[in-house]
């Protein structure tokens, strides 16, 4: 890695054939190249429109339930004996996790550009379960491609997309988990152009997904901000959140990217641990291209894609949104990463000081905390971002701690 | 520098026909077969073959294609191998020409310029990137034109008027039309509205224009030809080969001869199509 220039400002990206640095930009069929290039100006369109915004604004306050509370973590804080921690509250969020700050977003474009047919990729299933709502909340048709192994693993999100009208596809290609629930999803669109929105559910594909769906999370860091300067009176010292494609990450961060003197982490997936199966793109992968944007991948040295593992189907992906890439190489984000067992001991501890249940995915968020905050002294304001809520989560976890849920 | 691409379709046409363009992937079922099989198309009637580099993730392929890199990879097949498959195929045959299609990220982490060097010596006469449309020519399509080898562009019925000279702008060899919205083998394309893109397309190019996607016999071959200055065809070829294999997808001794039967039949439909020759 070379020592490369500090920007003036690192929140200006992407240029505008979608590069952040050497990352993102627009690797697709060409069949697909007009669908996007329509989509990159409809989206400029809206940006620019003040009804979109006061839509965007009117949903989050009466549907979604935003802003999301800003939380002192009083035990949390006191049994770590360091920096003051504060919960950024995401999964209070109907439907339960940030995803749906960003399907918001998308479906209010698809509307606009007059698109019935709403198509998505999940893992874990909360994007699948977000855009499923806002489908069935503005009648529009919802198909959700979703790994076969994943489909076994997260039964009740299932369940839930289909009692809200979505059609759930479960994927047989590949390794049959998000990367290829990503793949159908791109192979769907190839055939169906014309009346199709695809709705990306991370900071990842081709351009102009990873700044658009940055641009409708960038909520959870604009409010952040405002919270709080009310609650301290200054900015925080440290953000931690948890990165699979890293959606709720940049929302967090990159109102914050500017401000020297905050200091971001983003915490990875370790799985069973760095040298064995884990879904690490930063600290375990290199720079190669998939599904529409150049990254880090992890992958074998003749760049087929490797197979990622994490506890958290959220997190289990073999890639990472190209502005963390960039994030990355310009040394402004510190990546690091949480095993499996490190993100199920603070999964506890939260459930058991805070009351909360955090989704596995922050749970790994919450296992670098337990390490930073001990570091920082007393006056170290810490957020981290609860990004979703545990509930989906719980047979999987009570497996895994040697109980059975009847 | 696209000799051989050029020859051959001088040749097609001179013979008053369109030019019969076939695709198996490298390494499937393994790599001896898939070599077999690439040296015995030419002899069955194929003028151009195309080699698959296989990949993971085919975001643009339907389950025959994507199977048939999976079984590839399963037993090892690479970039440098599927090179050297090629480089064989080229010691025995000096004009048919090899095109390599697939997709980007296993040529990006061979790293572009020793890639197009290596193809180059192998033998390797064109390239066709599914994943690198005209937005991202610097990457592979220039380096590719410069070093001697002719990137093939697709045109899709989404590529309008407006679109079609960026696509066509640095195409080299010929320009294959894909003749639907969709992936690999899947829908049958509606040959009537195929002429009609094909008349457009050779409208803003002097390029030969071979159409692809959907053609699975000699009938849809000869209906294809009909319009085009060739036909491509892969999934088929490769659902011929899969229906040969064993419980655990290796080759038996029918192997070869369903594909090379299935390429004398589509060699038939195309040849049965009387072509004015160029002026």
């Amino acid at each position: 890695m070379s020592a490369q220039a500090q920007p003036n400002s690192y929140r200006t990206g992407p240029d505008e054939r979608g590069h952040f640095g050497q990352f993102g930009g627009r690797f697709v069929a060409e069949t697909l190249m007009p669908n996007i290039l329509e989509l990159e100006k409809a989206y400029e369109e809206a940006r620019n429109d003040p009804s979109f915004h006061a839509d965007m604004a009117s949903y989050s306050t009466h549907y979604i339930g935003r802003p999301s509370p800003l939380y002192f973590a009083e035990r949390m804080t006191e049994h770590l004996g360091g920096a003051k921690i504060y919960f950024k509250r995401e999964e209070l969020n109907h439907t339960g996790a940030h995803k749906v700050n960003n399907v918001l977003g998308q479906i209010l474009l698809a509307r606009r550009m007059g698109k019935k047919r709403i198509i998505a990729e999940t893992g874990a299933g909360q994007h699948g379960v977000a855009t499923a709502t806002l489908c069935a909340r503005f009648g529009l048709e919802c198909i959700v491609y979703m790994g076969a192994v994943d489909v076994e693993r997260q039964k009740p999100n299932v369940f839930r997309m289909n009692m809200l009208g979505a059609k759930v596809v479960p994927v047989q290609s590949g390794t049959r988990t998000l990367k290829d629930a990503m793949n159908e999803a791109l192979r769907d669109w190839v055939t169906n152009v014309a009346d199709t929105f695809y709705c990306i559910g991370t900071v990842a594909g081709p351009h102009p997904y990873p700044a658009m769906v940055r641009d409708f999370q960038c909520v959870i860091g604009t409010e952040t901000r405002e919270q709080m300067m009310q609650a301290e009176g200054r900015l925080p010292d440290s953000l931690v959140a948890c990165i699979g494609g890293g959606s709720n990450a940049i929302g967090l961060f990159h109102p914050f990217l500017d401000d020297k003197d905050v200091e971001i982490y983003g915490v990875e997936a370790a799985g069973h641990g760095l040298s064995n199966l884990h879904a690490a793109s930063l600290s375990g992968g290199r720079p190669g291209v998939l599904h529409g944007n150049r990254t880090y991948l992890l992958m074998n040295q003749d760049g087929q894609i490797a197979d990622a593992h994490s506890i958290s189907a959220g997190l289990d992906y073999p890639g990472i949104g190209p502005e963390h890439a960039w994030l990355h190489e310009m040394g402004r984000v510190q990546y690091i990463s949480a095993t499996d067992d490190e993100a199920l001991d603070a999964f506890q501890l939260c459930s058991r000081l805070e009351g909360i249940l955090p989704a596995l995915e922050p749970a790994h968020a919450l296992a670098k905390v337990v390490e930073l905050a001990p570091q920082k002294p007393k006056d170290h304001l810490m957020v981290v971002n609860i990004s979703g809520r545990g509930d989906k989560d719980l047979f999987q976890i009570a497996e895994h701690l040697g109980n059975r849920i009847v | 520098m696209t000799k051989r691409i050029e020859a051959r379709f001088e040749q097609c046409r001179a013979e008053g026909r369109a030019a019969l363009v076939t695709y198996v992937m490298a390494g499937d079922p393994d790599p001896e077969t898939s070599l077999e099989i690439l040296k015995s198309l030419p002899k069955a009637g194929a003028d151009i073959v195309e080699f698959g580099l296989p990949f993971t993730d085919p975001m643009a392929d339907g389950p025959a294609i994507q199977a048939a890199g999976l079984r590839a990879l399963k037993v090892g097949q690479d970039t440098v191998k599927t090179l050297d498959l090629i480089r064989r195929f080229r010691a025995e045959d000096q004009d048919t020409p090899v095109i390599l299609m697939g997709y980007f990220n296993p040529i990006y982490v061979y790293g572009v310029d020793r890639f197009l060097v290596d193809a180059k010596q192998a033998g390797v006469d064109g390239l066709i990137v599914v994943d690198l449309p005209p937005e991202e020519d610097d990457e592979l399509c220039l380096p590719a034109l410069k070093a001697g080898l002719a990137f093939i562009r697709l045109a899709t019925p989404t590529t309008d008027d407006k679109r079609l000279p960026a696509v066509l702008s640095n195409t080299a060899g010929f320009v294959y039309y894909v003749s639907i919205t969709g992936i690999t083998g899947a829908a049958t394309p509606d040959f009537g509205k195929v002429a009609t893109a094909v008349e457009r397309i050779k409208r803003h190019t002097p390029l030969p224009v071979v159409v692809g996607f959907g053609v699975k016999s000699g009938a849809h071959a000869a209906a294809v030809a009909q319009g085009a200055d060739g036909v491509v065809v892969g999934s088929a070829l490769i659902d011929a080969l899969k229906g040969t294999l064993d419980a655990e997808d290796r080759a038996t001794a029918g192997s070869v001869e369903a594909v090379t039967k299935l390429v004398k039949e589509l060699s038939e439909g195309v040849r049965s199509v009387a072509k004015r020759a160029a002026a």
